[in-house]
C-alpha cells in the first residue's frame, strides 16, 4: 500500500511539472523561483535540523564498542572499533562514513530444524548495494557540477572522463546511471520482496525511493533519448548561480523541467525525512564518541548534584544493633 | 516452575510477517512473556508514581487520568536532554539490519523483537506528537495516536528487550536499542507501568545495600559460611575483613554470589584470590551489590544507587576499588558513574600492590575490573596454578553483552581462564565478542514467570553452547556476571543439557595454589578431583 | 550547543560545499555561448534543432555506413546528397574546430573523440593530427 502511494505521489508530481511547465507555461516557476525555494529549504532546513540536534546534550559516553578496550599494555588494543581517543574515533567515523563499516558485519539468520542449528550466513548484498547507490549518487552529484560551473574545472571534466570511459552509445553512457539505477532497484525490490523489510516499510521508505528513481530515469531520458539542447539547459543553471536567472531563448526538452522539479522536491524533502541520516550518522554518539569514560570524566550538563544515595549514616542508623552484635565495625556507638 | 514447551516444540519457529499491518496487531499478554508488575508498596518505597495493584492481563490498567499529557510531557523532556533519543528517532532509515540480531526475534519470530520494529513502537508515537508530517499525514507518515494499547504495547515489547545493543552494532547509524528501551521504560514508569523484579532489587539496594535485601549480620554470616566451605577444600582459613577503615582497596561484586550457586564459588574464588595475595583490602555490607537495577528504570535511580559505591569509598579511606564478575555494572562503571558521581579526587589511579602496574585505563573512575587485575597478576607470573585441578571441566566463555559492547573487555578474561584450565574452546564467531548474544534475562528480566520468553531468548545463546558441547565436549561455561550465572544453568539445561556454568573466578579459585594448603581432592563445589584421588591412592 | 567545536566547522564545510557553485562563479560574466557561424553556407545538413541534438548521432552512423558498410554517401531529408565524411564535409564549412565545435563542448565539459583520429581540416597533410594540437581530451 504504502510503495503504491508514493508511487502515485511520484507519478503526481512528473505529472505537475510536465503540465506547468509545459501546458501552462510555467518555465519560470519550475526552472527558477521552485529551484531557488528548495535550495533554501534545503539549506536551512538541513542547518537547522543539525543545530536542534546540536543544542541537545549527549549527557553519557555511550559508544558501542565493537573490539577490544585498551586497558593492559599487552593486550592488543581494536583502536578502530573500540576506540580511546580522537584519532581512533575518527578513524571509526571515516570507516562507518565511507565504507559502511557496520553494515559490512551484517549476517542473516538461519534456522535449521535438524539438530536444531542457529547458524549466520554473511549477508552483504544491502552493503555492496548501499554502497553502490551512495557512491553514484555522489558521482552524479559531482558531475553536475558541470552545468554549474564556467569554465568547468578539472577535477569534474576528469569524473566526466571517466564516468563514461567505456566509451558506449551517444552521448556516451555514464557507467555510474547505469549502477545508480540498478542499485535503486535492488534497494526497491528488496524492500517489497523481504518479508520483515518489507513489513517495517512506510511511505517514508518508498517515496524517496521512487523520487529518486525518477529523478535518475528523467535525467537519462534528457541525455540519452531526448537530448535536451545542454547550453541552453547551462545557460539556465549558469543563470541560477550566478543569481541572474534567465530561462533561455531556445527551447528546453520539458523533461529537463520535471527533472529539475523532482530534484527541487527531493532537496525540499530531505530535511524533513529519514534521508538526514547524512547528517546524523556524524552525530550518532554510539559511533562518534572514545571509549574513554573509565579514564576520564565525561560531564552531562544536567546532571543533578541534589541526587544523593541513601547515606552510611542512615543505614547503620538502621542496621546497628545487629552489625555491633555480629562484630562488625561501626562509626556510632549504639 | 512456569510452564513451558519442550525444545522441540519451541525450536518451531516462524519468522514469516503476518499480513495485518504491525499497528493493527494488538498486544497479546500470555504467561510467560511479561513479567509482574511492581508492588505498590515498593513503588512507594521508592517514590515511584502510581501505586496500585494491576496486572497486565487486565482491561483497565488504572493509569492516572492524565496519563497521555504525562507520557508526552516526559517524551518531549527526555528529547531535550538525549542526542541519541532525537537522532535515533530521527533518523532510522528501516534498512532492516538489525531485524534477526535480536536473540527475542531469533528464538521467538514476533517480528515486534526486530529492533527496529521495537523503536517504530515509539518512534510512531514521536512521529505523530513531535514532526510536522506526522502531525498533518498520520498514518501516511508512519504516525499513529497515543492510545492505551500503546502503552500496553510498549510494556510488553520494552521489557522483552535486554538493553543487550546487540543490534546497534550492526546498525549502520548506531542506533542503540538500548537507549530506546531505556528512553520507554522511563516513559512508563512515570505512569507507573514496570516490573517488580527490577523494582524490589533497586529497593533492596537503596536500603540494604544489595539486591537481596541481605542485613549486614546476615551478610557477614555467609560470608563466614562460604570462608568454612574454602577452609574445608583448601586446609587454608581466609580473614576477609568487612566494612574495614583504612584499607587500601574496596572490592565490590553483585551480591548475587554471595547468595546462589553457582556464584558462590566465584566468591569463594575471590576470597581466595586476595587470601593468597595477602592485600589490603575490604568488603562492605553498605555497598555490598555491584550491579545497578537502576539502569533498568530511570537515570536518576541509577546515580543514587551508584553513588553508594563512591560515598562508601570515601568513608572508608581506600585509594581505589577493585570491582568484581559483572555485566551491567560494568557498563554503568565504565560509561555512566564517573559522568553520575565523579569526580572521584579523593581515590588514586589503582596500583597493583603485587606488580605495581598502573591501570590507567581506571584513571578517572578509579575502579579497576577484576580480570583486568588477575590476568596482570599472571602475566607477571604472580600465581602459582595448576590448571589440572580445572581438568574436569572442559570451558568455554560466554561474553555478556555489557562488558562486550559497552566496554570491550574481551581479552582479560580469556586470558585468565586460558591460563587456569588446560582445555578452553570458543564459541562460533558470530556469537561470541562483540557479536556475542545475550543470556535472555539481562536489563531485569531474568524473573521466572519470564522464563519461556528467557528460554526463547536465550536460543542462539544455548545453541552455540550446544555446538562446542557436539564438538569439543565442552561441559563448562564460564562468564564474568552475576546474572548469567543465574540465567545460564537453566538455558543450559533446556538447550544444551550437560554443560554447567561458572565464573571465572571460580577456576581461578580451584587453580591457585595456596600456601600451606592441603592436598586438593576436590573443587571449590566439593566434587572429587579424579585426577588427584588417583594419586593419593598410589 | 554541545560539542560546537566539531559540528561548527562541519556546518560549514557543508554550507560551503552546497554553495560553491555560487562562490565559483562569482561576478563571472552571464553564460553564454556565440558560434562562428560558416560564411560559405547558410545551411547545414540538416535543419538546425536536428542539428543541435542530433549532430553527435548522425555522426555516429556515417562512420558505422562508411567503415561498416562501405557507403559513402548520405541522403537528407530533402533528398541533398553529401559526401560522408567529418573532415571534408563537416570541417569544409566548419573550418575551425575551436571556434565551432569546442565553443559548446568545453564549456559543457564534453570531449568527443572524432579528432583523435580524424583531420582536422581537409587541407591538413598527414591523417592523424600532431599530438602537440589541440586533440581530443579537453
Amino acid at each position: 500500500m504504502a510503495a503504491f502511494y508514493s508511487f502515485f505521489v511520484v507519478l503526481a508530481l512528473v505529472v505537475l511539472a510536465w503540465a506547468g511547465a509545459g501546458e501552462a507555461g510555467w518555465k519560470g516557476l519550475f526552472g527558477i523561483y521552485i529551484p531557488y525555494l528548495a535550495l533554501l529549504v534545503f539549506l536551512f532546513g538541513f542547518l537547522s535540523k543539525i543545530l536542534n540536534w546540536a543544542k541537545t546534550p549527549v549527557p553519557f559516553c555511550i559508544p558501542t564498542t565493537g573490539g577490544q578496550q585498551k586497558s593492559l599494555p599487552w593486550i592488543k588494543n581494536n583502536p578502530w572499533d573500540n576506540p580511546y581517543n580522537t584519532s581512533g574515533t575518527v578513524i571509526r567515523m571515516a570507516l562507518e562514513v565511507l565504507t559502511f563499516r557496520s553494515l559490512f558485519r551484517n549476517t542473516s539468520v538461519q534456522l535449521q530444524q535438524d539438530g536444531p542449528k542457529v547458524g549466520y550466513n554473511s549477508a552483504k548484498w544491502l552493503w555492496l548495494f548501499a554502497l553502490m547507490f551512495h557512491y553514484s549518487f555522489l558521482l552524479i552529484l559531482l558531475r553536475h557540477l558541470r552545468l554549474f560551473t564556467n569554465p568547468v574545472p578539472m577535477p569534474i571534466l576528469k569524473l566526466e572522463f571517466f564516468d563514461s570511459i567505456l566509451q558506449i552509445g551517444v552521448p556516451v553512457l555514464y557507467q555510474s546511471d547505469m549502477i545508480f539505477v540498478v542499485a535503486i532497484l535492488f534497494l526497491f525490490l528488496r524492500r517489497v520482496f523481504d518479508g520483515k523489510v518489507n513489513y517495517i516499510s512506510i511511505m517514508s521508505d518508498y517515496f524517496p525511493l521512487f523520487l529518486i528513481l525518477a529523478i535518475a530515469l528523467s535525467g537519462m531520458w534528457m541525455r540519452y533519448i531526448a537530448k535536451v539542447d545542454v547550453i541552453a539547459v547551462k545557460e539556465l543553471t549558469m543563470g541560477l548561480v550566478t543569481l541572474h536567472p534567465v530561462i533561455p531563448k531556445d527551447p528546453i526538452d520539458i523533461s529537463f523541467y520535471v527533472h529539475i522539479f523532482l530534484v527541487s522536491v527531493l532537496f525540499m524533502y530531505f530535511p524533513f525525512s529519514k534521508l538526514m541520516h547524512m547528517g546524523g550518522v556524524f552525530l550518532s554518539p554510539t559511533r562518534n564518541m572514545p571509549n574513554f569514560s573509565r579514564r576520564q570524566m565525561w560531564v552531562n550538563p544536567w546532571n543533578d548534584p541534589a541526587i544523593k544515595p541513601h547515606s552510611y549514616a542512615a543505614y547503620e542508623d538502621d542496621f546497628r544493633e545487629k552489625m555491633i552484635e555480629a562484630g562488625l565495625p561501626v562509626d556510632k556507638k549504639a | 516452575m512456569a510452564k513451558y514447551p519442550p525444545p522441540e516444540e519451541l525450536i518451531k519457529i516462524n519468522y514469516s510477517t503476518p499480513p495485518t499491518s504491525w499497528m493493527d496487531v494488538p498486544p497479546e499478554f500470555k504467561p510467560g512473556n511479561f513479567s509482574y508488575p511492581g508492588k505498590p508498596d515498593i513503588l512507594k518505597y521508592l517514590g515511584l508514581p502510581n501505586p496500585r495493584v494491576w496486572s497486565p492481563t487486565d482491561d483497565d490498567w488504572k493509569l492516572p487520568e492524565n496519563w497521555k499529557e504525562i507520557i508526552t510531557e516526559g517524551f518531549r523532556e527526555r528529547l531535550e536532554k538525549y542526542r541519541s533519543f532525537k537522532i535515533f528517532m530521527d533518523v532510522c532509515v528501516r534498512c532492516g539490519a538489525c531485524a534477526d540480531k535480536c536473540h527475542f526475534f531469533i528464538g521467538g519470530g514476533d517480528p515486534k523483537n526486530m529492533p527496529v520494529l521495537r523503536a517504530e513502537l515509539l518512534r510512531s508515537i514521536y512521529r505523530g506528537d513531535f514532526t510536522m508530517a506526522g502531525k498533518i499525514l498520520g498514518r501516511l507518515a508512519g504516525a499513529r495516536k497515543l492510545e492505551i494499547d500503546v502503552v500496553k504495547e510498549w510494556f510488553l515489547y520494552f521489557y522483552q528487550c535486554t538493553e543487550c545493543r546487540r543490534c546497534s552494532l550492526f546498525c549502520p547509524y548506531g542506533i542503540d536499542t538500548a537507549e530506546i528501551t531505556m528512553m520507554a521504560r522511563e516513559l512508563l514508569t512515570l505512569v507507573g507501568c514496570n516490573i517488580n523484579w527490577i523494582l524490589e532489587p533497586a529497593a533492596n539496594c537503596n536500603r540494604t545495600g544489595n539486591h537481596l535485601g541481605i542485613q549486614p549480620h546476615a551478610y557477614k554470616d555467609m560470608m563466614e559460611f562460604l570462608a568454612e566451605d574454602i577452609e574445608t577444600v583448601t586446609g587454608v582459613k581466609v580473614n576477609p575483613s568487612v566494612n574495614r577503615k583504612g584499607a587500601e582497596i574496596l572490592f565490590i561484586t553483585p551480591s548475587g554470589d554471595i547468595f546462589a550457586d553457582p556464584g558462590i564459588y566465584t566468591y569463594m574464588g575471590y576470597m581466595i584470590l586476595f587470601e593468597y595475595l595477602g592485600i589490603d583490602y575490604t568488603w562492605s555490607t553498605y555497598a555490598s551489590e555491584g550491579g545497578n537495577f537502576g539502569l533498568f528504570t530511570s537515570d536518576t535511580m541509577m546515580k543514587k544507587l551508584n553513588a553508594k559505591m563512591y560515598h562508601e569509598a570515601k568513608r572508608l579511606g581506600v585509594k581505589w576499588i577493585l570491582g568484581g564478575e559483572c555485566g551491567h555494572m560494568w557498563r554503568v562503571i565504565n560509561q555512566y558513574m564517573l559522568t553520575m558521581n565523579g569526580p572521584a579526587d579523593f581515590l588514586e589511579t589503582p596500583v597493583s600492590p603485587i606488580t605495581g602496574t598502573k591501570f590507567d585505563a581506571a584513571a578517572g573512575t578509579k575502579m579497576l575490573h577484576i580480570t583486568e587485575f588477575t590476568a596482570d597478576l599472571i602475566k607477571n607470573n604472580k600465581l602459582k596454578l595448576d590448571p589440572y585441578r580445572n581438568a574436569n571441566f572442559k570451558v568455554t566463555y560466554h561474553d555478556s553483552c555489557n562488558t562486550a559492547r559497552g566496554m570491550g573487555l574481551l581479552e582479560e578474561p580469556r586470558y585468565v581462564i586460558k591460563n587456569v584450565v588446560p582445555e578452553f574452546y570458543e564459541m562460533p564467531d558470530n556469537a561470541i565478542r562483540e557479536q556475542t548474544f545475550c543470556c535472555g534475562g539481562g536489563a531485569g528480566l531474568n524473573n521466572e514467570e519470564f522464563t519461556e520468553t528467557r528460554l526463547r531468548g536465550g536460543l542462539p545463546r544455548g545453541n552455540a553452547v550446544k555446538y562446542v558441547r557436539d564438538t569439543h565436549g565442552v561441559n563448562t561455561l564460564a562468564c564474568i556476571c552475576a546474572i548469567d550465572r543465574a540465567t545460564l544453568p537453566p538455558l543450559c539445561n533446556y538447550w544444551a543439557p550437560g554443560v554447567g556454568v561458572c565464573g571465572v573466578h571460580e577456576l581461578v579459585g580451584n587453580a591457585l595454589i595456596l600456601d600451606g594448603e592441603k592436598k586438593r581432592t576436590m573443587d571449590l563445589r566439593q566434587n572429587p578431583l579424579p585426577g588427584f584421588e588417583d594419586e593419593e591412592e598410589e | 550547543m554541545y560539542q560546537a567545536k566539531y559540528i561548527i566547522p562541519g556546518l560549514i564545510v557543508f554550507a560551503a560545499l552546497v554553495l560553491f557553485p555560487f562562490v565559483f562563479n562569482a561576478g563571472s560574466a552571464p553564460f553564454e555561448v556565440k558560434l562562428e557561424l560558416p560564411k560559405n553556407a547558410s545551411e547545414c545538413i540538416e535543419a538546425k534543432e536536428v542539428m543541435r541534438a542530433r549532430h553527435m548521432q548522425i555522426l555516429d552512423e556515417w562512420r558505422d555506413k562508411v567503415v561498416r558498410q562501405g557507403v559513402h554517401v548520405y541522403e537528407n531529408s530533402k533528398g541533398q546528397k553529401f559526401d560522408i565524411s567529418l573532415t571534408n564535409t563537416c570541417m569544409e564549412c566548419h573550418t575551425d574546430k575551436a571556434k565551432f565545435c569546442d565553443r559548446c563542448h568545453t564549456p559543457v565539459g564534453v570531449s568527443p573523440y572524432c579528432w583523435d583520429c580524424h583531420n582536422l581540416s581537409p587541407k591538413q597533410a598527414g591523417p592523424i593530427p600532431p599530438v602537440s594540437q589541440e586533440a581530443g581530451g579537453h
